[in-house]
């Protein structure tokens, strides 16, 4: 069991050496370190909701709402900066964060208090969301001009030769892994989602350890929308259209598996980096646009299939080693 | 018919008598607009109060429903046949649903127009576009020529492969390429209207065109995108972003230097010239068909196709010293 899930990242991560390997023969300039620090840049947002994603999918959910929350996070704190522009930027993260949660807190409490199926809840929110940044923005934009210098420099300021977007996406990551691997909520996500009758026999409530996915999700996302705003330096109803599909598809790729209870914080990572690579390198590989998508397409595919094929392990023998002892 | 006609037209008179007595001079239009407290059509409004003070008299009625829906408007246009107005110029939110409320309106004698957004050609008399395909396409390439006296390589920031719109612009823009020699079109890249991916496929072109001079993005998402990457990749003065955006929403990319220039309709010159049919059609009795040619005061002479329809100007060049004024408009 603890063999085969770095097998799975290995060969991920040889796909993505293989890959850039495939793009520098057809652009060196790509694999320029340079270059692969904006790529990662580029992809933080994606590792970051990706985490949150999984969180949600390893309880045996998913979170469709990820990418409206994000945009009605990002469109509030937009709005708030244009209101008040003198608002210190470590307040402006906290109220994003804190939007997003309460949002994700809305998905949890449906799912775990009503028992509605959590695909059913978060479409139903995802489309809530959206209608609600219509409301407060009256379908308007908010431009770059309006944001304060502060408000859209914080992303991109630069830390030790990276942006602080990318440091971000870095600190996630080591918490979330420190999280999984170390702590009672890490891991109760994983029993929730492994076997959830055994979860109620060992005390775990599995309701609430799913709202509490939700809730981290939902702050993940929160965050994601200001630094998304920020760097795009502008907010309007649609941003991050159809994002959400991305995020559950770098999961899916990092082989966390859509019936829970299987995956790792490094395969939510890498199979952001492997999308956030193919999206990179496309448009600068001069392929027609037509087939972008196709590619992109065929590459989620041979995943799943991939993890389908070495998801279908044989019964796990659970006695064996009670067996061997006695 | 005509016994209704008259009761109808007695009915308007006695009307007429109860309201104002100004009215009964004034040419009466109504501006219809897709919804009220929008940016671009309070400017309309503006410029055909312009028109309305030129002419003298002209009384101009702004209106329209609360939210961007046919049904509104047809309410609206009800409520006008029922004050008996001169003329209806109408930017519709549905080509095929205000038809039979505005056939009723033209039964009733009042002049029907559509602008920006038409209605289907039963349903008025003419059509004012703010521009033509043509004239958009030349107007992007010569937006990035004109800063590029030696010549230079561009690219196209488009919106999906299948926008109607943008694909029609730029084929009209391939169609005058040779008007603009030296200027190289070195890749058409979209970004399917959609703020990261047109940033990063803007970010693309960047590196795989290290010469690249400028990015012509004939849609408001992209060409904001793309002078966003162009700040973050610290090419500014070197790429040019241009093509057609909104002035509130690229006064940014104009105060950065990112972009020198861009173009889009001038809602004032719009609702000047919608003012201006109306009231050529409605008081001097033009007749509105195929091939007339209607005046429209300082923006000059309207040519109508075998449609009815009609360009008004080229798109409004926007830059430095104009976009202060226009960002708060829309």
């Amino acid at each position: 069991m603890m063999r085969m899930i770095p097998v799975r990242e290995t060969i991920l991560s040889a796909a993505i050496l293989l890959l850039l390997a495939l793009i520098a023969t057809r652009f060196s300039g790509f694999v320029a370190p340079s270059n692969l620090a904006n790529v990662f840049n580029d992809t933080a947002p994606l590792i970051i909701l990706a985490l949150g994603q999984m969180v949600v999918i390893l309880t045996r959910c998913i979170d469709l709402s990820v990418a409206a929350n994000l945009a009605l996070t990002g469109m509030a704190v937009a709005m708030l900066n244009v209101a008040v522009p003198g608002l210190p930027i470590p307040i402006i993260i906290a109220i994003a964060i804190t939007l997003g949660a309460i949002m994700g807190a809305i998905n949890g409490i449906l799912v775990w208090k009503l028992e509605i199926p959590p695909i059913v809840v978060t479409l139903g929110t995802m489309t809530i969301f959206r209608g609600i940044i219509f409301l407060i923005s009256d379908g308007k934009w908010v431009n770059a001009h309006e944001m304060s210098e502060a408000f859209t420099g914080f992303p991109r300021a630069a830390v030790l030769g990276l942006p602080v977007l990318s440091w971000v996406a870095v600190l996630c990551v080591i918490v979330f892994g420190i999280m999984m691997a170390r702590t009672p909520l890490g891991r109760s996500i994983f029993a929730v989602g492994g076997n959830p009758h055994a979860a109620v026999y060992t005390g775990i409530n599995v309701g609430k350890t799913q709202f509490l996915a939700f809730v981290i999700s939902g702050a993940l996302a929160g965050l994601t929308g200001y630094l998304w705003v920020a760097r795009y330096a502008v907010a309007y109803v649609d941003i991050a259209g159809g994002f959400e599909l991305e995020v559950v598809a770098a999961c899916v790729i990092g082989g966390i598996s859509i019936a829970g209870g299987i995956g790792t914080v490094g395969g939510a990572v890498l199979g952001a980096l492997f999308l956030g690579v193919v999206k990179n390198a496309l448009p600068v590989v001069n392929i027609s646009p037509f087939w972008q998508l196709a590619i992109t397409g065929s590459a989620i595919l041979i995943a799943v299939a991939f993890n389908a094929r070495s998801g279908n392990a044989k019964g796990r023998i659970i006695l064996k080693s009670a067996q061997s002892s006695s | 018919m005509s016994v209704f006609k008259k009761v109808m037209a007695s009915a308007a008179l006695a009307a007429t008598m109860f309201a104002t007595p100004a009215a009964a001079e004034d040419v009466r239009i109504a501006l219809v607009v897709k919804a009220l407290g929008i940016g671009f059509f309070e400017a309309a409004a503006k410029g055909a109060e312009e028109a309305a003070a030129e002419l003298g008299d002209v009384e101009i009625i702004y209106t329209g429903p609360t939210d961007t829906t046919a049904e509104g408007q047809i309410e609206v246009i009800n409520a006008l046949i029922a004050q008996n107005v001169d003329a209806i110029a109408i930017s519709a939110n549905d080509t095929d649903a205000l038809v039979p409320a505005l056939q009723k309106a033209m039964q009733r004698g009042i002049t029907v127009i559509s602008w920006d957004s038409g209605v289907a050609p039963e349903g008025r008399q003419m059509h004012l576009n703010p521009s033509s395909n043509a004239l958009i396409g030349n107007m992007i390439i010569k937006l990035a020529a004109d800063h590029l006296p030696d010549g230079g390589d561009v690219a196209v920031l488009s919106a999906t492969t299948t926008s109607t719109n943008q694909n029609i612009w730029i084929e009209e823009m391939n169609k005058v390429m040779g008007n603009y020699p030296g200027i190289n079109v070195v890749g058409t890249v979209y970004g399917d209207d959609l703020a990261d991916k047109s940033y990063r496929e803007a970010t693309g072109l960047m590196q795989s065109n290290p010469d690249l001079d400028a990015i012509i993005a004939p849609t408001s998402v992209g060409i904001v995108a793309a002078a966003q990457a162009v700040v973050d990749a610290g090419k500014v003065g070197q790429v040019n972003v241009t093509g057609l955006g909104l002035p509130s929403e690229m006064a940014g990319a104009i105060e950065s230097g990112a972009s020198k220039s861009f173009a889009i309709w001038n809602p004032i010159d719009l609702g000047y010239s919608a003012a201006m049919l109306a009231y050529e059609i409605s008081k001097n009795g033009v007749e509105a068909g195929p091939g007339a040619e209607i005046p429209m005061g300082r923006m000059g002479t309207l040519t109508l196709d075998e449609n009815s329809e009609g360009a008004m100007a080229d798109p409004f060049v926007y830059d430095a010293s104009n976009i202060d004024e226009f960002k708060s408009i829309f």
